[in-house]
């Protein structure tokens, strides 16, 4: 057993007692008293958790009609998942520590036992350190189950104009742009599971970024289920005005419990003129063990508008963990010019399962899309690429250039590839490639003759088939990424 | 003093069917020995069990490196141990710069015999030096993995990271497969200037003329998985015109 592996090992055999303790290290969990919400979903459980968070009744009208109308709608079928029915009356809907009843106003105030998490999660959440310690800054909001624990550089961001804090504080001080945007991109009803975050959301990142401003650092969201039987169910607005740019990094990671946990985020992305917004997600959810036991139920809505001229937004995502991933970040193409996005890394392994990919609608002039695909699936897990590239009426020269590519590692997974397309203006030029590829025998001995272990091997040919991808990342995270994409796929190879 | 190389009475088989019958051949450091076969004879299956590949059961004997058994030593730990093979088909990464791969296998073994890992600065001066003296391309080492690589580029890629692993004990695997006389000279070029009083080369091939630019010191024919002849560099040429028709026919009667 190679070294860096022996130390992962210690580390989390102390704290949990799970057998796939050396492939997890997030899997700990963290003892803390937390105030919940009772069990179960009804209007007083929304009023519950509006109450506690002082909104104003605008926002729990918008979320009693989104709690209507998702009582009229059903769980959508049509993806390559499969897992039990899920008791949406057995679980908590709103956890948060007891500690943030009073709402510290410093770090110092913070619970100690939180920052310890954070500090094990390798969370900067003190500025001094991450000035002292790192080249590149990141913001970093911190959102520990339903709560903001801190948010980090914003005296700094705010010099700028720029707006970084959790949603909760974004509804209180910034009402007139919440008002203005949220729901915009994904309406409530939009499906199954952004009717849920709508009626339920607990709390999450906003971002604005003035016109004409180059945010001045990384900004992040870093989200962490604690809570057992609790779900997730946070929401992200960020807007990006005329002529800005931002790069956005969110990452989660959640403890390693037998029962599996929801989690059903909604994300959305405004970009007006001329803005860019980059968005980059390393998932990280406790993935289930080797037996398929546990691990984080994803369901996750993500789109981001285009809405003016010239405007750009990128997705990159590394999904390496969660026991189900259904997720589709897209993009709409409003504004003529407008460019969008999608790169990504989708990893499963023993038995999970992925259903991901991305819709990029087409509305104006001379949009572009780009999509590149990489799944890789090892042990007895599913992946199948979905994706949507549509080309409205209006849309002249409109162009898609698509690639998905599969990697299989072992003979008892699989990988499936369902493109959409449909284009009602003949002047789109549309492209797609696919391919599907085995890590072959040969491959992993010729790595093998040359001094490298059969894990070292895969790690090091996943990471070759995955690096148009993982050059989209930012640099502070590619290497991070890197190392996910090898501790992942652990076991994998006999 | 023992042999580097000591293969003793070696039977190997695959699947149940039995290839190697018995080998045995000692190679000692700074000698390059040349084994010919006819196609079926197990030159490959040699090469594969001294690799330590899957699949290659030895029934019997064994193979010593420095005087180490390498029975059951998995692949990576016999590369540890000094053990290079050049391969016939060199495998393609996709993603995996050259370079890249060069610098996690130096590594591997580096960190395998307990010494210290190369940073990236020092690795790019190393080998830089090493592909200048092969007359190899810097761009080379900037491409993915043997992707694209003319047969030639594959070859002298092999003997490249070859220069870089410092092997004790190379086997070169029907190295001139595919090559055209001048590549073969590079390649043969590039074999002989890693020709060292350390080290043994093993270097097996079905035609002569790769022997025109390595010369052996011992020559071996294999034939029905156990050598049928050993003698000098003028062996190969005899064979040459005589063609393997003799030594087949002996083992099967």
């Amino acid at each position: 057993m190679s070294q860096a592996k022996q130390n992962i090992e210690k580390e989390t055999v102390e704290k949990v007692q799970s057998l796939a303790g050396e492939k997890y290290k997030y899997g700990f969990s963290t003892d803390i008293d937390s105030e919940k919400a009772p069990k179960g979903l009804n209007e007083d459980i929304i009023r519950f958790i509006s109450a506690k968070k002082e909104e104003p009744e605008w926002l729990l009208e918008w979320r009693l009609d989104a709690f209507e109308r998702w009582l009229t709608m059903s769980e959508p079928e049509w993806a390559m998942v499969d897992y039990p029915q899920i008791d949406y009356q057995d679980l908590y809907y709103y956890s948060a520590p007891k500690s943030m009843d009073d709402r510290p106003e410093t770090l110092d105030e913070v619970d100690p036992e939180l920052l310890r998490t954070y500090e094990k999660l390798g969370i900067p959440l003190y500025e001094q350190e991450v000035l002292a310690g790192v080249k590149n800054r990141v913001a970093v909001d911190a959102v520990f189950d339903s709560v903001s624990v801190a948010t980090t550089f914003r005296e700094e961001l705010a010099t700028a104009g720029v707006i970084f804090c959790s949603f909760s504080e974004a509804v209180k001080e910034h009402p007139e742009l919440v008002k203005k945007y949220l729901g915009t991109v994904v309406p409530k009803s939009d499906n199954y599971f952004t009717a849920l975050n709508s009626a339920v959301f607990s709390d999450g990142s906003f971002v604005y970024i003035p016109p004409n401003t180059r945010c001045p650092m990384e900004l992040s969201t870093y989200f962490r289920i604690n809570e057992p039987n609790t779900g997730q169910f946070e929401r992200t607005l960020l807007i990006a005005d005329k002529g800005s740019y931002v790069s956005y990094l969110e990452g989660c990671t959640a403890p390693m419990r037998d029962e599996n946990q929801l989690h059903a985020a909604v994300v959305e992305l405004v970009a007006l003129e001329d803005a860019e917004i980059k968005y980059s997600t390393v998932q990280n959810w406790y993935p289930g063990d080797e037996e398929g036991r546990g691990g984080i139920y994803n369901f996750v809505t993500k789109r981001g508008d285009c809405r003016e001229n010239n405007a750009k937004i990128s997705w990159t995502q590394v999904e390496t963990g969660s026991a189900i991933t259904w997720k589709y970040p897209s993009c709409i193409l409003r504004g003529d010019n407008t460019v969008g996005e999608f790169y990504s890394i989708a990893i499963g392994n023993n038995y999970q399962q992925i259903d991901s990919g991305t819709k990029m609608i087409h509305l104006g002039k001379n949009t572009s899309s780009r999509i590149i695909s990489k799944g890789i699936s090892a042990g007895k897990s599913s992946n199948a690429y979905r994706g949507q590239v549509s080309i409205h009426r209006k849309a002249d020269k409109a162009r898609n250039f698509t690639q998905c590519d599969s990697l299989l590692i072992g003979d008892t997974c699989s990988a499936h590839t369902v493109p959409y397309i449909e284009t009602k203006n003949p002047s789109a030029i549309l492209e797609h490639e696919a391919t599907t590829s085995k890590i072959s025998d040969d491959q992993l001995f010729y790595c093998q003759q040359r001094g490298l272990d059969a894990e070292e091997a895969v790690s090091l040919i996943v990471n070759g088939f995955c690096k148009d991808v993982l050059q989209h990342l930012p640099m502070e995270f590619a290497v991070e990424a890197q190392k996910l994409v090898g501790i992942s796929l652990e076991g994998s190879v006999g | 003093m023992s042999a580097l190389l000591e293969i003793k009475n070696l039977h190997v088989s695959v699947a149940d069917t039995e290839i190697l019958k018995g080998l045995s051949l000692s190679v000692s450091a700074g000698e390059v020995h040349a084994i010919m076969g006819p196609n079926g004879s197990g030159k490959s299956t040699l090469s594969y069990v001294l690799a330590g590949r899957d699949g290659y059961e030895i029934t019997n004997g064994d193979i010593l490196l420095n005087g180490v058994s390498l029975k059951g030593m998995n692949p990576e730990d016999r590369a540890i141990a000094g053990l290079f093979l050049a391969f016939q088909y060199p495998l393609e990464i996709p993603g995996v710069t050259n370079m890249t791969f060069l610098k996690t296998s130096v590594n591997a073994v580096r960190r395998g015999r307990g010494e210290e890992e190369m940073d990236a600065a020092s690795f790019l001066r190393f080998v830089r030096e090493k592909a200048k003296a092969l007359r190899l391309d810097d761009d080379m080492l900037k491409r993915p993995l043997n992707v694209g690589f003319s047969g030639g580029e594959k070859k002298r890629n092999e003997i490249l990271q070859m220069s870089v692993l410092e092997p004790l004990m190379a086997i070169l695997d029907e190295t001139d497969s595919g090559l055209d006389i001048d590549a073969l000279k590079t390649v043969a070029e590039g074999v002989n200037a890693l020709r060292d009083t350390q080290r043994g080369m093993l270097v097996i091939t079905h035609y002569q003329r790769l022997l025109d630019y390595i010369k052996p010191d011992i020559v071996h024919i294999l034939a029905g998985g156990q050598i049928v002849k050993t003698g000098s560099a003028e062996l190969a040429l005899e064979l040459e015109k005589s063609g393997y028709a003799d030594y087949v026919g002996e083992v099967v009667a």
